[in-house]
């Protein structure tokens, strides 16, 4: 029976806004208050402010008021180094999407493999992970990477024999900087989807296995290509999404190896979309175009996000 | 039955008027009021008439500079005992650093700016004009470029303190070994640093990205090209001689002669001093460590050569100047502190220039009687900096530069046409220059 309905309980039929229930809403309100509000001052309201800026000739200022209209989205849209910046993302996202792929796949599958010492497998893979981009460019330039004779990978080439010193982040034919940024990219951040697909490993059932024993089936490639990797889809999909929008907001790496104070000619060699826009709002001080630029950039990852979402039918059972 | 229980039980425990949760709210609301009141930004002034000046200046690399700042301005405040002066030496990427905190209320009050004030920064107030500190015989003391890079409309916007010059530094002895005599025109040093690689140890160092920032100018201006034309109303960069002057920096590219990946880039002397080019282009500030670390003997100075036989050498007349804030609260209080160190007090300005690196005070007076430029090689280098100096003009904002820049990375990197992507740079700058005298 209804709980109005009983006899010994008597809840009055009392409007919504007097019901006992009141309290409880204000102190869910409260609790979570500090952190609306921190969302609404820190995030939402530069977001609104910034799509402010970009309807209006913003430099050396960040007041808004000279409204210029679509301005500054045509002026960013038009401008060669821009689409130059989106080409330079592609050819990246096209390298380090499916190496990160494969290798934090097979490493998460090697580690799940292994009998004795999982726990401590898994947190070395996973300690780079922690460490900062800035860090990690820094040794990548100037320890292993730099152009003197002494430099780790040039001594590495020494003692395989071969005598030239190559100058790994100035030279461009070939562009050897793309080794410097894509690996020190991969090491940064397979930790993190190794961890992803061991997560999504634990939860295939076992029995699957047992039963594809049974049936005959070889351990090994048969048994990852039938089971392990189409129970995987979703996972995958989710690794690949996170991985493409990392690629698509790069920039720590590509500033702090290509770039430098004094010698800024070497960050035009390869430019994703987030250094460009850095330079034109802090470099140039043009916070309107910059605005612009940085929701055109917006724009394009929703719309990808959502066309690979339908292409591969992210979220539905498998 | 449960449900239900536990739902009468809660309603009762929420009818009450002093409990458990209540209580954590009010103290959650309590805290919350204490902990955000804290924020409050503290006020300038100190006490009633003390004042409280920010000065931001740039991390200069030689040793003992920021003690001396640090000095200069316990100086100032024993003789004016109301002001206190917090200095902020800003470590790594000064530009970004100083347009950042430009954009917020609390910018500094006192803050350098080098090679030039742009027109950008002083349309939108944040530098105040100082024309009431240049009388006319302080105007007589100074170098007129100096303050031709700072005059915007008719006013001056800042104080120079001290100008700065580059030039080429090469060690005697290797040039005398390999049989090279030092370069005079840009053909010649690229054959010279050919001569002069040996593989461990290149020929000439530009910078880590081949010259492509660091030689912008001096390759222009080498082929008596400008940026600008002299009214700053077009771009002047886009001709043939200067086309053929970034031309032959591709060819010193190509050459594999050039020192590339250095740990520290071309400002920084420690490639010269430890052997890892024959040449450096480097900059005056650097000339005592150098002649320290490799001894006066074995030290030569040539300015960037003329890029062909018309051409003349070339070296950039940059240095740093300080700026009054426009829109701070203490603009008269700041003009008064700038007066005092850089106009009045010309021992700071000799100790500033010459005790810790080599730079040439803007002060006529005081470049002429400075000792340590009496004598070769920096006597040289400031010869350099009189005869072939060229410095930017005010109206060449960043967006100019970078479209030069990337014009010359493509022409140096990408085998581009050289004449195509100037004119192609040059209306890019062209529209930068209409929008300037619009607003």
């Amino acid at each position: 029976m209804e709980a109005a309905e009983r006899a010994d309980v008597y809840v009055a039929k009392v409007p919504w806004w007097r019901q006992s229930r009141w309290e409880a809403t204000i102190a869910f309100l409260l609790f979570i208050a500090p952190m609306i509000i921190g969302l609404g001052i820190f995030t939402f309201l530069p977001i609104g402010w910034g799509l402010l800026i970009s309807f209006s000739d913003a430099r050396n200022t960040i007041s808004i008021g000279n409204w210029v209209g679509f301005d500054n989205y045509v002026d960013i849209l038009s401008n060669a180094e821009f689409r130059d910046s989106l080409v330079t993302f592609a050819i990246f996202a096209v390298f380090i999407v499916p190496i990160t792929f494969f290798f934090s796949l097979g490493l998460a599958l090697l580690v799940n493999s292994v009998g004795f010492g999982r726990g401590f497998f898994r947190s070395v893979f996973f300690i780079p992970t922690a460490i900062s981009y800035v860090v990690a460019s820094i040794v990548w330039k100037m320890g292993i990477f730099s152009g003197l004779p002494y430099g780790f990978a040039n001594m590495v080439l020494y003692w395989f024999g071969s005598d030239r010193v190559i100058a790994w982040i100035g030279e461009t034919d070939p562009p050897y900087y793309w080794l410097v940024l894509v690996t020190c990219r991969l090491w940064l951040q397979v930790g993190f989807y190794m961890i992803i697909f061991l997560a999504g490993l634990q939860e295939i059932d076992r029995s699957l296995y047992e039963a594809a024993a049974v049936d005959g089936a070889q351990s090994g490639w048969t048994t990852f290509w039938t089971i392990t990797f189409p129970l995987l889809r979703n996972t995958s999909i989710a690794v690949l999404l996170l991985n493409f929008i990392a690629a698509f907001q790069a920039f720590d790496e590509f500033i702090n190896i290509l770039g430098g104070v004094g010698s800024s000619g070497n960050i035009s060699l390869a430019r994703p979309p987030l250094v460009y826009l850095y330079q034109i709002a802090m470099g140039q001080q043009d916070y309107g175009r910059g605005s612009a630029g940085a929701f055109i950039l917006t724009a394009i990852i929703i719309f990808v996000t959502i066309v690979q979402g339908r292409i591969f039918g992210f979220g539905q059972r498998s | 039955m449960s449900g239900l229980s536990r739902d009468s039980a809660n309603a009762r425990v929420l009818r009450t008027d002093v409990d458990r949760r209540s209580v954590v709210k009010s103290m959650l609301f309590a805290g919350g009021t204490l902990l955000f009141s804290g924020f409050g930004r503290a006020d300038r002034a100190v006490a009633q008439d003390n004042i409280r000046l920010v000065h931001m200046y740039h991390q200069y690399g030689e040793e003992g500079t920021e003690a001396a700042v640090r000095r200069y301005a316990e100086q100032y405040t024993e003789e004016n005992p109301n002001v206190e002066i917090e200095i902020i030496w800003q470590l790594g990427d000064y530009g970004q650093a100083l347009n950042a905190a430009l954009l917020t209320d609390e910018a500094p009050d006192v803050f350098e700016h080098g090679t030039r004030v742009p027109v950008d920064l002083v349309r939108q107030g944040q530098v105040a004009p100082l024309d009431d500190l240049y009388t006319d015989e302080v105007r007589a003391g100074f170098n007129e470029v100096s303050l031709a890079s700072a005059t915007i409309d008719g006013s001056i916007y800042w104080v120079k303190m001290l100008d700065d010059t580059g030039c080429i530094y090469y060690r005697k002895s290797l040039l005398e070994e390999a049989g090279v005599e030092p370069p005079e025109t840009l053909d010649a040093l690229i054959e010279a640093a050919q001569a002069l690689n040996t593989g461990r140890q290149k020929g000439l160092f530009v910078g880590n990205d081949g010259g492509i920032s660091g030689l912008l100018g001096p390759l222009c201006w080498s082929a008596n090209g400008r940026f600008l034309n002299e009214d700053n109303t077009a771009p002047a960069f886009n001709t043939e001689r200067v086309a053929a002057a970034y031309t032959k920096l591709r060819d010193l590219n190509q050459t594999d002669a050039l020192l590339m990946g250095a740990p520290t880039d071309w400002w920084d002397p420690s490639s010269f001093i430890q052997g890892l080019a024959a040449m450096v282009w480097g900059g005056l500030w650097a000339m005592p460590q150098i002649l320290r670390e490799v001894g006066a003997e074995d030290v030569g100075v040539l300015p960037w050569p003329k890029a062909d036989d018309e051409g003349t050498p070339a070296t950039f007349w940059g240095g740093w100047g300080q700026c009054v804030f426009g829109k701070g609260q203490h603009i008269d209080a700041a003009k008064a502190y700038v007066k005092w160190l850089w106009i009045d007090n010309t021992e700071i300005q000799q100790d500033w220039n010459l005790g810790y690196g080599f730079h040439v005070p803007p002060r006529i007076e005081a470049a002429e009687s400075a000792e340590p430029l009496q004598e070769p090689p920096a006597s040289d280098v400031a010869g350099f900096l009189n005869d072939y100096g060229v410095v930017d003009p005010p109206q060449w904002t960043g967006a100019m530069g970078t479209a030069l820049q990337d014009a010359v990375t493509r022409i140096v990197r990408e085998d581009a046409d050289a004449m195509t992507e100037l004119n192609a740079a040059a209306e890019t700058v062209q529209s930068e220059l209409d929008r300037l005298q619009e607003g």
